[in-house]
């Protein structure tokens, strides 16, 4: 199949899934809820931990951290939409039709960035006014690494929908399991460097401490740090995976 | 005469489940012609919808061979998709989409530009009286609109085949019964092959011209409504007599009747099936009449496909309806071929 073809499709697929947001944007408000509860309840109680580095704001270290989050839950729960169009009968119309089926898990994925992006600018502008900085290039940056890691979990929670073959409870208990310990261990609500040492050594090798580390130094507008170089690649890393994962598996699924 | 649209050989599929393999669709072979109206007919769990997803490349065959619409299944089930319309069991359009949006996808997903597919939306929501539901929500759609919605679905790439799985389950008469309009006339209008599944009986036998009896994943019989009745049931007469003693009489002589088969004895009714009923049922009177044994009501009914599935399975496929005792569940091992009249 050419490229072209697989090209076309994926804009279709992606923007079937944008329809339902573009219709009814103050939908996008509800996954925000938790965030911006996570930020106004933990900025003033992490100001006080004086592991938190707060050279210019506390918002400064806790903000990127938060978005990080939102992308964490919002794009790894996405698979359950898919898990009920596939027993409600919409995903088995897509399949029969004669579009390709990695451009159905790309495409899906892709949709992800739009809401995404929309969500973290309007966090980041909220909190402006609360004395968090805002470096334009860097924060743009930060936020390329976000929809990177969204969608390459996006991809892998597809994944996870096409896998369990509509038993719910094993989406759920899977997209739990991963994304609880992922989120604590990388060091969004408080400094890892505070907890015992085999806490610090499994955020060593969580790839979401070093996207979370990039996402700090690039909101305060710094590029030089290798840290930046580790945690990009690492949103390129979830990146490729997810969509390398997803896609074997909708070639796969039919049966 | 043309190819067949649908050829299968020996098509078969196996689920693995956790008591063991489940034979679903066993050695199907058929063809279906351009232009046919074929419906599926058999008991839930019969195989229908494995066959189904078999030959719009949903599932792959764990063995045999088809072709549809001239390509191979296997080798060439983009060119299948191309060339097909599903519907199937479930609802097509996502809950969360609009209907119109919805029907636009399609048209896009099939290869049209935006605007031939926004013709072609607007068009079918009209043909399917969903117009006035164009900017809804599909999740608000009643059952029978989201039916009509899945047709539409089916149809915005003007395919010269269309498969049905169980198109008006669940819907009530009067839906059924608009839905049945729409698919005819589109069927008058476009000449279009139609192959559904169904285990209503009279919707197989009012609507079809072909019914495939399927049972326990084998093609049982095949051939018009009327050829199956009347090569595999034939009429049933049925006699009150007086006193169960002269019941019992009267069966004796009923089975001295030409063709008279399956004649039972249930308190003072008789039955029994002939070929030709009308013609049999005075002869029958008048010799009853002759040993003293008048009956007290007569009547003779047409056979049904229940009637037909009854004589394959020793089932019958009506809901709720009780099952033989010695429900012998392999059919003939060859479906019987009724020629079409
Ligand atoms: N994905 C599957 N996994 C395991 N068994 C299945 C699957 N799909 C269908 N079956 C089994 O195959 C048989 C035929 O099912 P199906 O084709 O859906 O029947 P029908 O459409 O006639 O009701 C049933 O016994 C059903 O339980
Ligand atoms: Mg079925």
């Amino acid at each position: 199949m050419s490229a072209m073809t697989a090209a076309r499709d994926t804009r279709v697929v992606l923007w079937r899934e944008l329809l339902p947001t573009l219709h009814e944007p103050w939908g996008l408000f509800f996954t925000m809820i938790q965030p911006v509860i996570f930020l106004s309840l933990f900025g003033p109680l992490i100001a006080d931990v004086p592991t938190v580095p707060g050279e210019d704001s506390v918002w400064q270290w806790f903000v990127p951290g938060i978005l990080v989050m939102l992308v964490l839950f919002s794009t790894s729960m996405t698979g359950f939409g898919m898990l009920m169009e596939m027993q409600t009968g919409s995903h088995e119309r897509l399949m029969v039709t004669p579009m390709s089926r990695s451009a159905q898990i790309v495409g899906r994925s892709l949709s992800q960035v739009a809401p995404l992006f929309a969500q973290a600018v309007i966090i980041v502008l909220v909190m402006i006014p609360f004395g968090f900085n805002l470096y334009p290039i860097g924060a743009l940056a930060g936020l390329v690494l976000l929809c990177l890691l969204g969608v390459g979990l996006g991809a892998l929670s597809f994944a996870l929908a096409l896998v369990v073959r509509g038993q719910d409870w094993i989406f759920w208990t899977v997209q739990q399991t991963v994304v609880f310990p992922l989120t604590v261990l990388s060091g969004v609500f408080l400094p890892v460097e505070g907890g015992p040492g085999w806490m610090q050594a499994a955020a060593k090798v969580n790839p979401v401490t070093h996207i979370v580390e990039a996402e700090r130094l690039l909101f305060s507008g710094e590029f030089g740090d290798t840290a930046v170089l580790i945690g990009s690649l690492a949103a390129l890393g979830f990146a490729a995976l997810g969509l390398w994962i997803g896609t074997s598996v909708i070639r796969k699924a039919a049966d | 005469m043309t190819p067949p649209i649908i050829e299968t050989r020996g098509l078969s599929r196996t689920f693995k489940s956790k008591a063991g393999p489940v034979e679903a669709v066993k050695d199907l072979t058929m063809e279906v012609h351009e232009g046919e109206l074929v419906a599926f007919l058999g008991p839930n769990g019969a195989g229908k919808s494995t066959s189904l997803r078999m030959l719009t490349t949903l599932l792959t065959p764990t063995s045999g061979e088809a072709t549809v619409a001239g390509c191979d299944i296997r080798r060439d089930a983009t060119g299948v998709r191309q060339r097909i319309g599903y519907v199937g069991q479930g609802n097509g359009g996502g809950h969360y989409h609009r209907v119109r949006d919805e029907l636009v996808n399609q048209g896009r997903a099939y290869g049209q530009d935006g605007t031939l597919a926004k013709q072609r939306a607007d068009a079918l929501l009209e043909v399917f009286e969903l117009t006035e539901q164009a900017g809804r929500n599909v999740m608000t759609l009643s059952g029978g609109q989201k039916r009509r919605m899945d047709v539409a679905l089916g149809l915005m790439h003007q395919p010269p085949l269309l498969f049905l799985d169980e198109p008006s389950t669940g819907l009530d008469p009067q839906s059924r019964a608009n839905l049945w309009e729409h698919i005819q006339r589109l069927r008058h209008d476009t000449g279009m092959t139609i192959v559904l599944t169904t285990h209503y009986l009279e919707e197989a036998d009012s609507m079809a011209e072909r019914v495939m009896v399927v049972d326990h994943g084998r093609l049982i019989a095949d051939g018009t409504s009327e050829g199956l009745k009347e090569q595999l049931a034939g009429d049933l007469i049925t006699i009150t007599a007086r006193t169960a003693a002269e019941a019992g009489l009267a069966a004796t002589a009923g089975q001295g009747i030409t063709g008279a088969h399956d004649v039972t004895v249930e308190g003072v009714t008789v039955r029994l099936r002939v070929d030709r009923g009308p013609v049999v049922l005075p002869e029958y009177l008048r010799a009853l009449d002759a040993q003293g044994l008048p009956a007290q009501a007569a009547e003779v009914r047409r056979p049904t496909l229940d009637d037909v599935f009854l004589a394959l399975t020793g089932r019958s496929l009506r809901e709720g309806a009780p099952t033989a005792e010695s429900a012998e569940s392999s059919g003939p091992s060859a479906p019987v071929e009724v020629e079409v009249a």
